[in-house]
This record gives C-alpha cells, structure tokens and sequence, in this order.
C-alpha cells in the first residue's frame, strides 16, 4: 500500500530503526514476510534493525538543534527521523545505495536557514555502513515556498500519479464490465510490466526504449494466457462470480511470492529513474521523466477511448460491458471481447507499473500490491464497470493523495483517499459517472 | 403452452366489483389496494405513470400488458421494492409510501418474483418456515435459548407440513430447494408465502415456466386462496388462464392503465387491442371480430 | 541429515497453538459473514486489529482492568462493523468487499503512522501488557505437558484459555445457527430479496450479522497478541486472506470447517516450511536459498486457495450433497 516508513525516537538509546511493512521485512530477515505467518506461531517480529545508518548533526552557532526533521529518500524507501537533545539524528536504510536526505527547513527555529540549494542532498554510502550527512546552516530569512507553487507541485505530482493509476484502473474496469471479475490479480500485472523492464532494460542491458516495448508486449501477452489457462476455463465451468474472485485473491497471492522468489525483496531502479528535476515550470521541478510519463499516458488513454468509441471492437466491448447476453444474441463473439479486454487490460497495466516504478521510483515484487487498492478506489469512485468513470475516479485519487499531504502527515495520505471512497459510497453509491441501475 | 388447460371446477366467479363504468381508474365497491398518480422513470423513459387504480377486496385481479408494459415494475413499487418518483398508495386504508419492503410484507401484502426465489440450498421445510410471522427465535438473543422459541417452531412445523401436503410437495420436505423443478418451486414459493398468513397475495408471472402437468393445481391453488377470503393480484402472460380465473383485469400499456373490466369484455376494448398491437391497426376491424382477439393471442403466446 | 522428529513435533504443537486457536476463532467469524450470510467481509483482519490495539491501548494508556479492556475492544468493533455497514449493507456485495478491505487498511495505517506514536507506538507496536492476564492464571509456576506439549504456566493459561473462547464460540454458534435466526441469515445467502419479501428486515440481520462475526475477530485478534507483541504490520491484507483460505479449506458454511480448518492449515505449513527449510540446509534444494524457501509457502497458500474454489468449493467439511447446487 505505501512505501516503508521508519520511526526514528527521540530519546537516546533507542535508535532502533524498525520496520513496517512487507518490503524489508522479508528482504532481510529471509523469514516470512508477514509475521503473522511467523514460524511456530511464537513471537512475530516486523522490526529490523538496518544495517546502513546515515546520521548527522545538526548545529548552529555551536548551539545543537533539537526536533529538526530529517527524511532519507530513495530506491522506494522513505524514513525520516528528528534530531534528539544533542542535535543528533540517524536513519537505517535497507540496502547501500544513493538517497536523498532532506532537512525540513520548516522545523529550523526563526531565523536560521539551510545554505541556499543545500537543504536536499545527496549522498552514498562509502566503504563503511555509516554515513555522516550535515547541513550547513546559516542566518537569514527563509524565503518559504509560497502556497500556490506548492499547491501546483501537488497537483501536477497529482495528475501524474492519477493518470498512471488510470492506466490501470481502466482495465481492471474493462475487465469487471465484460466478466464481472473484481480481478484482484490485477496488482501483479501492474508489477509484471516493471520487472519485464528491469529484466531487459538492466539485467539484459538492453536499451530502455526496447525494453519497455518489449515489457509491455510482455504484458499483453501476460493477459492473453492468464484468461486463457485460468478465467476462460473458469466462465466455462460457470463459475459464479465471488468464488472467481477468491482464485483471483489466489492467484495474487500465488504470482506476487513467485515475483519475490525470483527477484527478491530488494527495490531496484530502472536506468533514468533517478533523473535531475532540471525543468521548470511555473516555480515547479520537473524531471523529464515526470514530462514524458504524463505525455505517454494522456497519448495511451486518448488511443483507449478512441478505441472504445470508434472502432468496432471497442464498440462491441462496450456492448459486452453493457449487457453481455444481448450482445451476444445480437452476434458479439463475447468470448473474443474479453480475450481482447483481457491483452488490453494487462498492456496498460504492464505500461502503469513501469510509469509506476519511476513515479516511486524503484522496482520492487509488491509495487503494484501497494497501489491495488488505490486502484480499486478508482474504479469504485468513477462507478464500477465504466471506463471514463475509472479515468475520472483515478485523477480524484491521485490529486487527492497529493494535495491532501499538504496538511496530513505523508504516511497518512493513502488514509485520506480511502476514507473519500467510503463517504462517496455513502452518498453516491453507483460512483460518480456510474448509472443508478448498475448497483441494484 | 397451458392454453389447453382449464381449472378442475369451474371457478365462481365474483361480480359487482366496480362503481360506474368500468373505465381505467374507476372505482371499486371495496377496494384493498388504492394507487394515486404513481411515476417511475429510469433514464428518462416513463416505465410506470398511473394515475389512479383500485384492487377489489376478496377477488382475483390479473395485470396484464404486452412486455415492457411495467407490469412487474408496478408490482417492485407497490411492495417496496422499488421507490416512485412521485405518487401515493395505500393498502387497507394504511399509506404505503415509504415503507421497506419486509414493512409491506409484515401488513400482510406477500408477493412472488417472475424469476422464482426458492432459496437453494436451505431445505423445503426451512423455506417454509421462513414464511412464518413473528417468529420469537429469529432475535438474535432469544435464538441462543431453544426452549425460548421451540414451542413455536413445532406449531410453525406443523403448519408448514400442512400446507405443503396440500401443495403435494411434503415427499420432498428434507431436499433442498434447488432440486425441486420448476414448477415446483414456484408452488413452494407461493406455499411460502402463505405461511405469513396474508391479506393480499401478489404473484408476478405464477405460470411462467411451469410444466403443464403443473399448471392445473397452480391454478386450483389460486382460486383456493379466494375461497379461503384472501385477495389475489397477478401478472399474466396466459390470457385462457386469465379469463379462466381472473374477477377483474387491469389492462397496462407503456406504463398506464389503459383499461379495467372483467375479462370477457377487456379484451375487446380497443385500447386493449391497441396495447396489444399498436397503436395504429386497422380501424376498420370490428372490436368484436373473433378473429382479432385470436391473433392478440397468438401475439402473447409468441411472447413466451 | 534432517531432524524430521523437530520437524514433526513443530508441526505438531501448531495443533494447540494459541495462532491456531485465533485464526481459528477468525475464520469463525468469517464463517457467519460469508458462509452463512454471504457477506464479503475482507477487513477480518481489522476487526482483529480493534482487537489486539483496543485491548492493549486500555491496559497501557489507560491502565483498564482486563475484563474492560476486552470490552473496549468488543466495542470498537461494534462501532466499526456498523460504521462498514450502513453505506455498504444496502449495495450490492462487492461494495462492501472495496469498502471493508479499505477501512481495514485506514485502520492498519492510522496505527502505523508516527502521528498517534504514544499512544500506537506506530510502526514498532506495543509490548508490555500481558502482566494484568498473566496474573488471572491460576496455574502455579513451572512446565507441564508431554511430548512435544511441553510449555510453561503462561503458555498453558494462554491454550487453555484461547481454546476455550473457540470452542464456547463455537458452541454458540452453532447453536444459533439451527435457530430460527441462523435460517433468516441462510435465506439472505441465498437471495436477499425473497427473505425481504417475507417481512423479515434484511439490513437488520445483516448488520446483525456483521457485528457479531466481528466481535469473533476481534477476540481472535486479543488471542493472536498474548503470545507475542502487537505489531501493526500483522493486520495487512494478506491476514484476512490467510484466513479466507483456512475458512476456505474446512468449509465456509459449517462450524468445525474453521476450527479444523485452521488446524490443518497451521500443521501443514509448520511442517511444509520445517521441511523445506531443513531440505535446504541439507543441500537437497541447491537452487534454492532459505529465504526463497520462506516465500515458497505463500506461493503455496495462493495455490492451495484457488485450488480448493475451483475443485472443492464446499471444503472438507462442507455438506457434499450441496456441491451440486454451489452456484
């Protein structure tokens, strides 16, 4: 669901990093990943202790600061931590590698400020597994980002993230309108496509444009074999329709550890994800990345709705999503559709996990696991079954996290799109662009 | 299908159940059931938009109407199933409008589904008992202490294994209800239904899909309930079963009532003919040529 | 070599096993939402969640008795099964399946976060609040027990006590079930519509129905927490699911299903990932490393999930005549 936070604690002493979720705990413990599955059902652990520590001091004027919020960031981890009495501070992270560590200027008392540009650094670990990070601080007055800028750094971070769950939601969408399949399954197909990327792109070394191409050709045909080894022969057994979402829980389960098998737990980054914010609008930092992901998915989603509108079979899936036995009386091959609906869905959730890895950024065996019920609101938000509705619903969900995380605490901020589904639930139970009719 | 069939007895019919001229909307001697000026819409397309229509106490009414007529959505909205967009009904002098369905169905208004409901994989008898009013065991608290209910359970036992013995379905008591055929299920149901004891049984297409073999007691049931003092309003396709058994006939086309009387001459009311044919049929034809109402016959038994 | 006596007596002590007895006590109260009621709870593991934090929030914030603590929890859950219930109880169930898996993970997240850590303890959990329970135990100290039974006072109290809980639940469960409430709460199963049609107030018994399976949960998750620490990365997704399987596995529309159900499931896996484990000490699995062998299971347990839908969807003890008509 989100990325793995760590607590550092004030008080001295008690520097243990601990773990929340999945990704670490089984990349490093090698036990189960959820401890509830613990062995002998004895003492669960989910903490951790790290083995790579950045730590600092921050000081002014000799004087140590205490409560200065610091965040370590990279390869899909986040943590922060707040200096102690002495103005001390430490974060564990899982694995060597490059992070970004910022100091919260916000936290500095009046009148002190990080040297300009160096609030956010950079650094890697070098031989040892402690690295020493500190700030240069000095006097003057912070110039704060102003509102408006960051509100606009929001909402285009936003739209970024709602048009690449989009991605995804419109199959998953598509393939409850033809099957009725709340596919649960769909998480993995959204990571299917990142680690075809990293597969190709870093194992293979192949070159990325290729490798993307591939990974998604890849994916498609992840959705043709999956609805032709499992859900086809499913429809034909005349599987009811709750039970053929407990094999897609199944099933989920089943392909996400098969990824861990191979891949394991680590977080891996795919070439470029790590790229400069050099571009700038309007005040806000861009990378080309962020450019060009928000571009191939407003490109991919007007070429879905034009399928859906203008050619034949996208009119004919509609017919099936509408009313499958008329459309098949009326000499639909229903059967052909959602084949179609199924390469569709997996292709565009194969090209959101790969957007997805370099929105986190990094590749890792539950990414797309920690979004499915993001996507899941999406298509609920919009009203099940209708893919314009999973578009709008996954712009609101991604805005919506964005923007609400200039006020909540950003661990929280997945809290707050999941309480906005369950009070649109309440309201407008058909979802936003869904038909009365469809929830009866 | 049942066209050949005809009840064991010749029914008795009830007469004298209308005041004034027997027109869409007229009034009733004693009416259970009163509509006023009840709308639907989906999507913009009026589905039921009756201005006024009363059911006679003690008789047998049939709706009928050509498919899409909004018969069963009528039938949704008068017990709850469904909410109008505007109107008002009421039922033994008790307004209607608002109430949930279980609320409708606890004053004594039982209706049956076109799609029978027999619930599958609970045994006949426990379809049965279901039926059964103020059950004291079906408080969650109370269901924890059996000597609280079980006197009660026997007397709803009893009168379960009674009532399906006279449906001829007592062989079958222990199997689940999704092995019955069926016909079959659509008698539990409607022995179902009886079991609450009701005012007023609503049947929504009680022969549709009903073996032939079955269809004459289906029928004998349905004038039984009269016998026994109970209201009765059904949709019907089966116009022979209609005429046959039917007091009154309510007439509905494109969501109105179209035409009211009693059966032998709503069918040759043009406006049932219209219903029935469209709007646009040759004038020319005399309401009373035979021939024309054995084509609407024949249209409604293409139907099915 | 391998230590197959270890391997046994591991797998075999899981049969007691207090993560035996709440698994067992949640699938039960899956059972009543989904094998009797057909409700697609997927935030069990939520209500366990309320559970494990309502009982040890009271006993170390609020320094509550043990019988209060256990009420706080039962009333958290109320107050959560109706607040899931009354925007989804009316919709169509796979509504209530979005909302309920949803709510468990905002549950799962406000107990994660650092804002609340005083009192969560956030990502680290809580520990310390067995004292008050360790002191109810009337056993006098030392270790009991027989083959590989051998545990000490607390661990005796822990059993005796967790398996109590289940089989009096069970009990009760049971005993409802056969009553004319449990037939009303079979009928919504089967079409919600024709129960309505009988007078009965479908919403109510469902709601009914969701409070008390998730009281189920919530005592299984104070269960799940005496013998181990709280820790809010225990309540993911996957544990609904983990006990969707055991539910799965005994039978969704019975009483032992989940007891045994939960047994067999923790036998086998203790026994599988001993197993392989030690197979892989041994070198007989040379491609494979002992973390790999940990992640084998849940691949294992996805698997054996869509197997049993597919192939035996009634589960071991699920009534075979009914198989014919499982739609």
């Amino acid at each position: 669901m989100k990325p793995t936070r760590t607590l550092a604690h004030r008080s001295p002493g008690r520097w243990l990093v601990l773990l929340g979720i999945l990704v670490s705990a089984l990349t490093l413990s090698g036990i189960a990943a959820s401890p509830a599955m613990a062995e002998d059902g004895s003492t669960a652990q989910a903490s951790e202790e790290f083995e790579y520590f950045f730590t600092g001091n921050v000081q002014f004027d000799r004087e140590p600061l205490e409560g200065v919020k610091i965040t370590v960031e990279g390869g899909g981890f986040e943590a922060d931590a707040e200096t102690d009495v002495d103005g001390k501070w430490r974060i564990g992270v899982p694995e060597k590698g490059e992070y970004k560590v910022t100091l919260d200027e916000d936290t500095l008392p009046k009148g002190v400020v990080v040297a300009k540009g160096e609030a956010t650094v950079t650094a890697e670990f070098g031989l040892t597994k402690l690295k020493a990070v500190n700030f240069f601080l000095g006097e003057g007055e912070r110039t704060t980002t102003n509102f408006g800028a960051q509100l606009l750094e929001r909402v285009i971070n936003g739209l970024n993230f709602g048009l690449l769950l989009a991605l995804a939601a419109i199959g998953l969408s598509l393939i409850f309108g033809t099957t009725g399949l709340s596919n649960f399954a769909h998480a993995e197909m959204v990571t299917f496509g990142a680690l075809m990327v990293l597969t190709l792109g870093v194992d293979l070394a192949w070159p990325i444009w290729l490798a993307i191409a591939a990974a998604i050709v890849l994916s498609a045909g992840l959705g043709w074999t999956l609805d032709a080894v499992i859900w086809k022969p499913l429809r034909k057994r005349g599987v009811a329709l709750i039970p053929l979402m407990i094999v897609s829980i199944g099933l989920s389960l089943a392909i996400r550890y098969t990824y861990q098998f191979f891949y394991g737990g680590a977080t891996r980054q795919l070439p470029g994800a790590t790229a400069p914010k050099e571009l700038s609008f309007g005040g806000v930092q861009l990378s080309w990345i962020d450019v060009g992901s928000m571009v191939v998915s407003v490109v991919v989603l007007l070429g879905v709705a034009f399928f859906l509108l203008r050619t034949r079979i996208g009119k004919a899936t509609r017919a099936v999503s509408d009313n499958a036995s008329l459309a098949s009386a009326s000499g639909i091959d229903v059967d052909r559709v959602i084949r179609i609906v199924w390469v569709l869905g997996a292709a565009l959730a194969g090209l959101s996990g790969i957007l997805w890895a370099y929105f986190r950024p990094g590749v890792s065996w539950d990414m797309g696991f920690q979004i499915l019920l993001l996507i899941f609101a999406a298509v609920t938000l919009g009203g099940l079954g209708t893919a314009f509705g999973a578009l709008v619903g996954s712009l609101i969900v991604g805005l919506f996290i964005e923007i609400s995380t200039l006020w909540l605490p950003s661990d929280l901020k997945y809290v707050g799109a999941l309480v906005v589904l369950i009070l649109v639930l309440l309201f407008r139970p058909q979802g936003i662009l869904g038909r009365r009719e469809r929830i009866g | 299908m049942s066209s050949e069939v005809t009840p064991t007895s010749k029914p008795v019919k009830t007469t004298g159940l209308h005041i004034g001229e027997a027109e869409p909307g007229c009034r009733k001697v004693d009416p259970i059931l009163i509509a006023d000026g009840v709308t639907r819409t989906f999507g913009g397309l009026k589905a039921v938009d009756v201005d006024h229509v009363e059911i006679p106490r003690g008789a047998i009414t049939a709706l009928i109407g050509p498919n899409g007529a909004g018969k069963t959505t009528f039938f949704n909205l008068l017990t709850g199933f469904d909410k109008p967009d505007t109107g008002k009904w009421e039922f033994d002098g008790r307004s209607l409008a608002h109430v949930p369905a279980y609320r409708v169905a606890r004053m004594g208004l039982i209706r049956t589904f076109q799609l029978t409901k027999a619930l599958g994989l609970l045994s006949v008898l426990d379809n049965m008992k279901l039926g059964a009013k103020d059950q004291s065991g079906e408080n969650l608290f109370r269901a924890m202490f059996p000597f609280l209910w079980r006197k009660q359970e026997e007397e709803i036992e009893s009168k379960a294994v009674e009532l399906l013995t006279r449906f001829k379905l007592d062989a079958k008591q222990t199997d689940y209800a999704a092995s019955l055929s069926g016909g079959q299920r659509k008698l539990l149901e409607m022995a179902r239904a009886l079991m609450s004891d009701p005012t007023l049984v609503m049947l929504d297409e009680p022969m549709a899909g009903v073996n032939p073999a079955l269809t004459q007691s289906l029928l004998d049931h349905i004038l039984d309930l009269k016998s026994q003092g109970m209201t009765v309003l059904f949709v019907e396709h089966d116009m022979h079963m209609v005429r046959h058994i039917a007091d009154w006939v309510v007439v509905m086309a494109e969501g109105r009532i179209v035409a009211e009387g009693d059966p032998y001459t709503v069918m040759e009311n043009p406006a049932v003919i219209d219903a029935y044919l469209g709007a646009h049929h040759d004038s020319d034809l005399g309401v009373t040529d035979t021939e024309h109402v054995e084509a609407i016959k024949e249209l409604i038994d293409d139907e099915q | 070599m391998i230590d197959w006596i270890q391997i046994f007596s591991n797998a075999a002590q899981e049969l007691i096993s207090p993560t035996t007895a709440a698994y067992a006590l949640a699938a039960l109260g899956l059972a009543i939402h989904f094998g009797y009621t057909g409700l697609l709870n997927f935030g069990q593991a939520g209500f366990m969640a309320l559970g494990a934090y309502g009982y040890a929030i009271s006993v170390l914030s609020f320094g509550l008795p043990v019988w209060a603590a256990i009420l706080v929890g039962i009333g958290a859950s109320v107050v959560f099964a109706l607040i899931l219930g009354i925007p989804t109880l009316r919709l169509r169930a796979d509504y209530l399946a979005i909302v309920t898996i949803a709510a468990a993970e905002i549950l799962r997240l406000i107990f994660t976060t650092n804002t609340f850590e005083a009192i969560t303890g956030s990502a680290q959990g809580l520990n310390g609040y067995k004292g008050s329970f360790a002191a109810l135990n009337p056993i006098p100290k030392g270790t009991y027990g027989f083959g590989p039974f051998q545990y000490n006072e607390y661990d005796w109290w822990l059993r005796i006590l967790g398996w109590t809980v289940v089989v009096l639940l069970a009990l009760l469960t049971w005993l409802i079930m056969r009553s004319p409430w449990g037939r009303v709460i079979k009928g919504i199963r089967e079409d919600e519509d024709a129960v309505r049609a009988l007078g009965k107030n479908v919403y109510s018994y469902k709601m009914q129905s969701l409070i008390l399976g998730g009281v189920y949960g919530t005592l299984a998750g104070m269960i799940f927490i005496l013998p181990r620490a709280v820790v809010p990365a225990n309540y993911q997704t996957s544990l609904t699911f983990f006990v969707y399987a055991i539910l799965l596995l005994g039978g969704a529309a019975t009483i032992l299903g989940p007891i045994v159900g939960s047994m067999i499931f923790w036998v086998l896996l203790s026994f599988f990932s001993g197993f392989i484990s030690r197979a892989v000490e041994a070198g007989w699995l040379p491609f494979m490393t002992q973390v790999q062998a940990g992640q084998l299971r849940f691949i294992l347990v996805g698997v054996a999930i869509m197997l049993i839908v597919i192939f035996r969807p009634q589960g071991i003890f699920g009534n075979k005549k009914e198989l014919a008509f499982v739609k």
